[in-house]
Formats: structure tokens, C-alpha cells, sequence
């Protein structure tokens, strides 16, 4: 649906991005995960026909990006990061001019926008002015200008941005139910939120693509093995002895003492190896009490932080 | 054309939603009538000194004394209004970002471009309308000699609209309004005085800057000459600066 190949867009001298390479296909929910000014937005508005890349393709539903730009406008719904709405115009109106422009026939017109205003929960306010309307109403505002003529790809720049935590929630469920048939890019600084919206993410640091991929699969390649925290109550080195005896166990790590006789250890294991039953019934077989046991897998947050600072590591 | 029609729509709206085509008008018809009224009651003054010999009467027409100084006020006085009208066009939009979502609808920069500009114009022809009850008025009371006066209102029209197509250039230019009105103050003084500067230079380049001067080509309409020369030069100057306006938006796409 959507192909990029080698993108790059400098503003005058500097790259905001440089050489990005990805696809999407149809019906994917795609997050951009980068910090700020890492090239999510440039990348976006590229997408959206809003400028042209100083260099490499971009095209949407097979149309080229600068060549063809008419036709991905069509079908592109497309929410800036600010929002920029004309404060002088009801929702009602707003919404109807854009309906207008983006081709909607005029018959169709008064549905599409009733039903778009539905969708957004925005029916109660549709005849205030959008000046007069609070961030996360502009919010869905926003979003229903996007989605006013049923567009086959929906690019939307930080949805989530300044909103209270229940807009946020509303807002995301919002975007996964709009998934489906449409094709979705959202860019983020959020990480749970990516794990929570998304199918697939990219990362993008400084212009450059660092990783695409699911977000459970980032997950797993990142950790590269497994950790289990585990608190045990029996003497330090018979217990770590005990469970370093068990088959698919890499490291044993004295993490800090947690009572008169318990500590808790940092267990290593091999990546696709589940040893939480044996490690429980040798630690019980051995006589030692088990008083925790708890998986530790990298939030995507850590990726993140490590993706952003190791140079040069690309996972893909 | 449905796409222009929507953006004519929204220009228009926003025009009279908003203070601005209110103060303008309000303004304008203001001095207007009083440049009508003191025109009037100077040429009565005159005409009833002028009474006593035929001769000075032969001089004395409504024309002369009334309707050409009349136009030539609003003509200085629209070069001062009009960028009033035009500074927000562009400027407005890139301030406050919208233009971003403009530019990823599809529509057509000359779209966009007509839309706002025949929008303008209508503000600036309601406008102008509603100074047509001066003539109204002297036809009623008295005699009035309606080509001169229709050929003056022709004059008019060109002359705004050339003064709106530098004025929404000026506005694409930056996102700043009082940058873009300045601007248009400037250019539009510039083409004025261009003329003066005529007698002390060379008559051949002399000539040029005459021709080249925007007022100079509003006096034959206001004396109630329509000459193709003068239309064709109105014409150039709103289509080179639409041109311009043009280019200017899409340098805008490139530059980022």
C-alpha cells in the first residue's frame, strides 16, 4: 500500500531524514516511534503529498508521491501534528468544506459528514466553533477531516499528543477500530502506546531508520535471552548452585537481600527455553522455599533507549 | 470548479464572519461619501457663481467637478484599503498552519489561488457597489451623463483588482499580515509615484515610466475614455502577479 524507498529530505544543508527504506501493507497499523526531531513528521508529510523528498520514492496505493500527487491527496486522510483548524468555522461547516474538496459527491456529502461526526463522538458539539472546542474535541475534529472521504490510507501525526489520559484511551480505541481495510500510520513518542495500537513499528533516530518490526518480535530479538526474577528463601550458595544445575540456564546473579534468609536472583536462560517448571520443583525438591518467580522482558521502552543509543546496530 | 467554489465559499465567509470586510466597508463608505459630499457642495457653490456669465458656465459640468475628482479620492484611497483586505489571504493560513492541510487536499494551487482571489474581489466589488448610490442620487436631482461615470466604475473595478493580485502575492510571500500589508503599501506607492519621476528624467525613458505608472491609466477611465491600451495594461498587471502568486506557492513545497 504504502512504498518508500530511500527517502531523503534535506531543509537547506541538514538531513532531516536520510535513505529510509519501508513498506507497508494494507490493512497494517504502522507506528513511528522516534524522540523529537528524529524526521517522524517530515517523513509524514512527504506521505501526504505536502512536500516533496529532496531525494529517493515514496508512492501510496501506487501512485508517486511528487509525480502523482493529486491522486495520493485523494486518498490519503492526513492530521497534522498541531491540527491546524479554521477557528472561525463550526465542525459542522469545517467538515463539509473539507468533504467538498476531498471530492465526496455532493449528495453523499451530509451523510459522510454525519457519519464521520458519529465515529469521532464530535455529533454534541457539530454546530460550536472549532475555536471555542477543547484540545481533545479539535483532536477529533482533526481525525474526522481526516477520515471525512472514507480514505484508504490514514496518516496521523501524534494523535494522542496534549490529550487527558481518558481522551487518550478514547482516541486509541478509536484508531484501532478504524483499522481493518484502511491503512494506518501513526507516529508516537509514547511507547506503550505502540505496543497497545500498533501491528508493526518503526524506530527512527537522528533521520535514520533503526529497526522495523512487530513490536513483540522487537521484544524477543532485543532480549536475546530470557530473565526470570526469582526470591529464595535457603543458603545463598547452595541455592545458586541448585538452580545453575538446571539444563538451559546461562547465568545466576545475587540481585539484594530481601530478608533474614532470602535473596533475590537474577536467573538468565536460553532464549527459547521456558525453565519456570523445573526451576520451581528443584528449588522445592532441594528443600528451599520458592517465594517469587517472575518472567523480566524488555519493555519496549528499554528498546527503545537502547535502539536510539547504540550506533549503527540496525535490527531488522 | 467545485473546488474553487468551496474555497470562494470559505473566503467569503470568513470575510463576514470576522470584523474585517465590516471595518473596511464601513470605512471606505465613509470617507467616500464625504469626498461625494464636499465634491457636491463645492460644485453647487461654484455653479451658482458661475450663473452670472456664460461664459464661466461653459466650464461648470458635474462631470468635471464632481465624478472624476470623486473617483480619483477612492482610487487613492482603495491603493490605502486594499491591502487590508488581501494581507490575511496567505498570510493567515501559513500562520496558523492550516495551509498544511490546504496543501494536502487535493486540490489545485490555481483553485486555491482563484478561490481566494475572486472572493476578495467580491468583497471589493460589494463594496464599490454600494458607492453607486452617489450617481443614483445625482441622476435623480439633476442630469446626469452616464457614460463617463460607468466608464469611471470600469476603471475602478481594474484598478482593484490589480491592487488585490499584488496584495494576495504580498500575502503569499510570508506569514506575516502587517509584513504582507507593508509590502503592498509599497509596491502599490512605487507604481504610483513611478509617474513623477517622468519630468525630470529622459522623455524616452520618461514615457516608460508613465506607462508603467498604475494611476496614469486610471485618469482616461475617470475622464470617461475607455482605451484598449489601458484595459490590456490592467489585465497584464492581474495576471503576471496572479502568475507570481502562483510560483510563489509552489516555491513554498519545494523550499519545505
Amino acid at each position: 500500500m504504502i512504498e518508500v524507498e530511500n527517502l531523503t529530505k534535506y531543509y537547506g544543508s541538514f538531513p532531516a531524514i536520510k535513505n529510509i527504506t519501508f513498506k507497508v501493507k494494507r490493512g497494517e497499523i504502522l507506528g513511528f516511534l522516534g524522540p523529537n526531531g528524529a524526521g517522524k513528521t517530515t517523513t509524514m508529510r512527504i506521505l501526504a503529498g505536502f512536500f516533496p523528498p529532496t531525494s529517493g520514492r515514496a508512492a501510496v496505493a501506487g501512485y508517486d508521491v511528487f509525480e502523482k500527487s493529486l491522486e495520493v491527496r485523494k486518498r490519503v486522510g492526513y492530521m497534522p501534528e498541531t491540527v491546524p483548524l479554521y477557528k472561525d468555522m463550526t465542525v459542522n461547516e469545517y467538515l463539509n468544506f473539507a468533504a467538498t474538496v476531498k471530492g465526496v459527491p455532493s449528495d453523499e456529502i451530509e451523510k459522510k459528514v454525519d457519519k464521520v461526526m458519529g465515529e469521532c463522538g464530535i455529533k454534541d458539539v457539530r454546530n460550536k466553533l472549532i475555536g471555542t472546542l477543547s484540545k481533545g474535541y479539535r483532536q477529533r475534529v482533526g481525525i474526522a477531516q481526516a477520515l471525512v472521504n472514507d480514505p484508504e490510507v490514514l496518516i496521523l501525526d501524534e494523535p494522542t499528543i496534549g490529550l487527558d489520559p481518558k481522551q487518550i484511551i478514547e482516541i486509541r480505541e478509536l484508531i484501532k477500530g478504524l483499522a481493518g481495510e484502511r491503512t494506518i500510520i501513526l507516529s508516537t513518542h509514547i511507547l506503550p502506546e505502540v505496543s497497545m495500537v500498533c501491528s508493526r513499528v518503526i524506530i527512527i533516530n537522528e533521520g535514520e531508520l533503526v529497526a522495523v518490526d512487530t513490536p513483540e518480535n522487537l521484544n524477543k530479538k532485543l532480549s536475546g535471552k530470557s530473565e526470570l526474577r526469582v526470591e529464595v528463601a535457603g543458603d545463598k550458595e547452595k541455592v545458586v548452585e541448585s538452580i545453575r544445575s538446571i539444563p538451559g540456564v546461562v547465568n545466576v546473579e545475587e540481585k539484594e537481600k530481601r530478608g533474614e534468609n532470602s535473596y533475590l536472583y537474577l536467573v538468565e536462560a536460553e532464549k527459547e527455553r521456558d525453565i519456570r517448571g523445573e526451576l520451581a520443583s528443584k528449588i522445592v525438591s532441594s528443600g528451599f522455599s520458592l517465594l517469587e518467580l517472575t518472567p523480566v522482558g524488555l519493555s519496549l521502552e528499554d528498546i527503545f533507549i537502547k535502539l536510539v543509543t547504540e550506533e549503527g546496530e540496525v535490527v531488522q | 470548479m467545485r473546488n474553487f467554489a468551496a474555497i470562494f465559499k470559505k473566503e467569503l465567509r470568513t470575510y463576514f464572519t470576522s470584523p474585517i470586510a465590516y471595518v473596511v466597508m464601513f470605512i471606505f463608505l465613509l470617507l467616500a461619501g464625504f469626498f461625494f459630499y464636499s465634491g457636491y457642495a463645492y460644485f453647487n457653490l461654484i455653479s451658482f457663481q458661475a450663473m452670472r456669465s456664460a461664459y464661466a458656465m461653459a466650464g461648470v459640468n458635474v462631470i468635471d467637478w464632481v465624478v472624476r475628482p470623486l473617483f480619483g479620492n477612492i482610487s487613492v484611497f482603495l491603493m490605502l484599503i486594499m491591502p487590508l483586505l488581501t494581507m490575511r489571504l496567505f498570510s493567515e493560513e501559513k500562520k496558523t498552519g492550516t495551509i498544511e492541510l490546504l496543501f494536502t487536499y487535493p486540490i489545485h494551487d490555481s483553485e486555491l489561488l482563484l478561490g481566494k482571489y475572486i472572493a476578495c474581489l467580491t468583497v471589493f466589488l460589494v463594496m464599490l457597489g454600494a458607492t453607486l448610490v452617489y450617481p443614483l442620487m445625482m441622476a435623480t436631482f439633476g442630469t446626469l451623463p452616464w457614460g463617463p461615470v460607468l466608464s469611471g466604475y470600469l476603471g475602478l473595478i481594474l484598478l482593484g483588482a490589480s491592487f488585490i493580485a499584488l496584495g494576495i502575492f504580498a500575502s503569499s510571500l510570508t506569514e506575516n499580515q502587517i509584513v504582507a500589508a507593508v509590502l503592498a503599501f509599497g509596491v502599490l506607492l512605487f507604481f504610483w509615484v513611478i509617474g513623477w519621476a517622468a519630468n525630470f528624467v529622459p522623455p524616452k525613458v520618461g514615457n516608460v515610466l508613465t506607462q508603467i505608472s498604475l494611476l496614469q491609466h486610471f485618469d482616461n477611465f475617470a475622464k470617461g475614455i475607455i482605451d484598449t491600451k489601458d484595459i490590456v495594461y490592467y489585465l497584464t498587471l492581474i495576471l503576471f502577479f496572479l502568475f507570481l502568486t502562483l510560483r510563489s506557492l509552489e516555491s513554498k513545497k519545494w523550499r519545505g
